[in-house]
């Protein structure tokens, strides 16, 4: 068979894989699930997960099933993205109940990595979201679960990462909205300390996420700006031509990778400085529209080709609420020192743990930062997961491509109920990937 | 564009060009009959449609190799459509088909069915005056080559046919187009690489189809560069022809 050359969205690692696609009944071709595959989505996570020798794509299966207007209950096939799914439902006055900071995302994957969003504090992932998964099993046979029938697949599917079986349908209940627009608040603070209190101060907003100044070292260690923001209500909005607009903006795009060079110390500590002064006030509010809000690096087509063609890795961890300050500190402080940071680190407060056995918020605070992939890195990245561990904390599989297996087992307290799932319904193994290779997850 | 049909039957509306023809006459409120052999699929296009627009979608079952169902087909449908579009096909294996006798099969369903159907159909456009018809025939019809010859006359004779029906047609308000494409982005020819500039997206042709339909064009290549490929293809000599590795 033909091989094809992938990566995910970091460009680390990069493969050579044989890409099949799911369609409607695919699992009636005997040879279909002859030998084993990684389901894959739109390529969207950082790492290997979704990699292996041979992935199966759900990009072909793509159609919406059921989407009842008046109740907001949508059912679709897993391999449409959100992006589809926005176009469709915004102009009826539904959102997405989750949604991460790209719409270039599978239904499917989403639900694989149980995605999180700048609501998580108050709505959590988006597995809490989903009235039922339709999950194609290692034998061909396709099987409802949801809370309820078939629980304990349901549990390792949401963030089980492909493991359980190919997600091949969905149900999700989304969210009623008044309009597109977003009213927003944004607020600047001074340090790390300032910006914890802030997301506690603010945690009755609907969303909030911080962007945070990774190398700014002394008495303003950790200024942040807080994001936060709100459906705006009918009212708010003054031209009601403007209620609901499914697209805003048209996009840029990075034509190639950069070159090395254009991405060093100076360069990035000049953006972070101005990204910080670009806000004059301490307060600032504004109305936007949700792309603005949400997606705002998708407006930058091939964005990730900024890191240059050897790629980066999107470190993101979770600090348990109890000692995540001390340990936060702690961690941004390495990170400062070694002057690594990027463009944009993104702090946010999750809220509750949610289920799934592998699912990686808990009640605490989280931070994902861009590294260019270089000599040393993944040394560092070590010395980091130490601290991670220490703090009683995990590292997120969809953006992870390095981490030990050891680390993940630690970390990861679910992991039995997960494999005792997996031992029944993928025995063989007909659902693998990179991913869950090194980790040894099952 | 105002259409001058309000109605479209697609045959073989699983596939990837059909599908956007779908989509598109569907947002131009085209009201629409899905037909194909996999029904499940037929009907998450439909959902799929009726999700996205505010059109009617009927589907049906259809399968153009039982050429003895097609009558109680037609005579069976919701609603009576005034333009048809013959989308169905199978490129076959060429190297089998010069083994076995799976040649049958390509001739069966991209001749023998595509020709048992459209008649059927046609003649109740003529009775009613009015229609249009639309027949995806392909390139590879326009001259045999040792690597799919077998697919190519098939396409060759639906060519054919399709062209005596136009001059039947031609009377009574009813027009018929050959749609000839030349690499479109399918999953036909998964795996195969071919030249970019001469591999069309299928929602492009699918514009193409419809816009065609409308002016009651009678043929169209799509890329329309393959119009000038298939004419330099088809004059050359054939004593030359024939030592060609094509």
């Amino acid at each position: 068979m033909q091989k094809t050359s992938i990566t995910n969205w970091n460009k680390f690692p990069e493969i050579e894989a044989e890409i099949k696609h799911y369609t409607l009944g695919s699992e009636n071709n005997p040879s279909f699930l002859k030998n084993d595959f990684s389901p894959r989505g739109n390529g969207r996570s950082y790492g290997d997960a979704s990699l292996g020798e041979v992935v199966c794509s759900s990009l072909r299966h793509n159609k919406i099933l059921f989407f009842d207007k008046a109740e907001g209950l949508f059912i679709a096939q897993s391999g449409i993205l959100f992006s589809e799914i926005l176009d469709v439902i915004t102009p009826n006055g539904w959102f997405l109940p989750v949604t991460p900071g790209t719409k270039y995302i599978t239904l499917g994957g989403a639900i694989a990595a149980n995605v999180h969003g700048k609501n998580h504090h108050a709505e959590g992932s988006i597995s809490r979201h989903i009235q039922f998964i339709d999950l194609l099993l290692a034998n061909g046979e396709i099987l409802r679960c949801d809370r309820s029938q078939n629980s304990a697949v349901f549990y390792a599917s949401v963030g089980g990462m492909g493991l359980s079986g190919l997600i091949v349908a969905a149900g999700i209940q989304l969210k009623k909205i008044e309009s597109t627009s977003i009213s927003q608040l944004q607020l600047k603070a001074q340090n790390l300390t300032e910006i914890l209190e802030f997301f506690h101060q603010y945690a009755t907003y609907t969303y909030s996420v911080a962007w945070i100044d990774c190398l700014k070292k002394g008495k303003q260690f950790g200024r942040s700006i807080l994001m936060l923001g709100e459906h705006s209500k009918q009212k708010e909005v003054r031209n009601t031509k403007e209620l609901f607009v499914s697209h805003r903006k048209n996009s840029i795009n990075i034509p190639f990778n950069f070159p090395g060079f254009v991405l060093n110390d100076y360069s990035i500590r000049w953006f972070n400085t101005f990204y910080y002064h670009k806000n004059l006030k301490s307060r600032k509010e504004l109305q936007s529209h949700y792309d603005t809000f949400f997606y705002p690096l998708d407006s930058i087509l091939n964005w990730n080709r900024i890191y240059g063609k050897r790629g980066f890795i999107q470190y993101q961890f979770v600090l348990p609420k109890e000692n995540g300050k001390t340990y936060l500190e702690k961690i941004l402080k390495r990170i400062t020192d070694k002057g690594w940071g990027s463009f944009l680190a993104v702090l946010k407060m999750f809220g509750p743990e949610d289920e799934g056995y592998l699912s990686f918020p808990m009640e605490g605070y989280t931070l994902a930062l861009d590294f260019p992939i270089r000599k040393g890195l993944f040394q560092f990245l070590d010395e980091l997961d130490i601290l991670v561990k220490k703090a009683g904390g995990r590292i997120y599989l969809t953006k992870d491509a390095r981490m030990s297996s050891q680390m993940f087992k630690d970390t990861y307290p679910k992991l039995k109920e997960f494999q005792d799932v997996i031992r029944e319904i993928n025995p063989e193994m007909k659902f693998q990937s990179m991913l869950s290779k090194r980790l040894k997850i099952v | 564009m105002t259409y001058k049909f309000n109605h479209l039957l697609i045959l073989g509306a699983n596939s990837d060009i059909a599908e956007q023809v779908a989509y598109q006459a569907a947002k131009e409120r085209i009201a629409l009959t899905l037909s194909g052999r996999n029904f499940e699929k037929l009907k998450a296009l439909q959902s799929d449609i009726q999700a996205k627009h505010e059109v009617t979608v009927y589907i049906r079952k259809f399968d153009a190799d039982k050429i003895n169902e097609h009558q109680s087909f037609y005579n069976g449908l919701d609603e009576k459509p005034d333009a048809v579009l013959c989308a169905f096909g199978i490129l076959g294996d060429q190297k089998l088909a010069e083994k076995d006798e799976s040649w049958q099969n390509i001739i069966q369903t991209n001749f023998t069915g595509a020709v048992s159907i459209l008649s059927i159909i046609a003649n109740d456009f003529e009775k009613r005056k009015h229609g249009f018809i639309a027949g995806i025939s392909s390139v590879a019809g326009d001259r045999g080559r040792q690597s799919n010859y077998f697919y190519g006359a098939a396409k060759a004779g639906f060519t054919t046919f399709l062209s005596g029906l136009r001059n039947r047609m031609q009377h009574c308000n009813v027009s018929v187009l050959t749609v000839k494409p030349g690499f479109v982005k399918t999953k036909m020819i998964d795996g195969l690489e071919t030249p970019g500039p001469l591999t069309a997206k299928p929602a492009k042709l699918a514009k193409a189809i419809l816009t065609a339909m409308n002016k009651r064009k009678s043929e169209i290549y799509y890329k329309p560069i393959w119009w000038f490929i298939m004419k330099i293809i088809t004059s050359i000599p054939e004593n030359l022809f024939k030592k060609m590795k094509l």
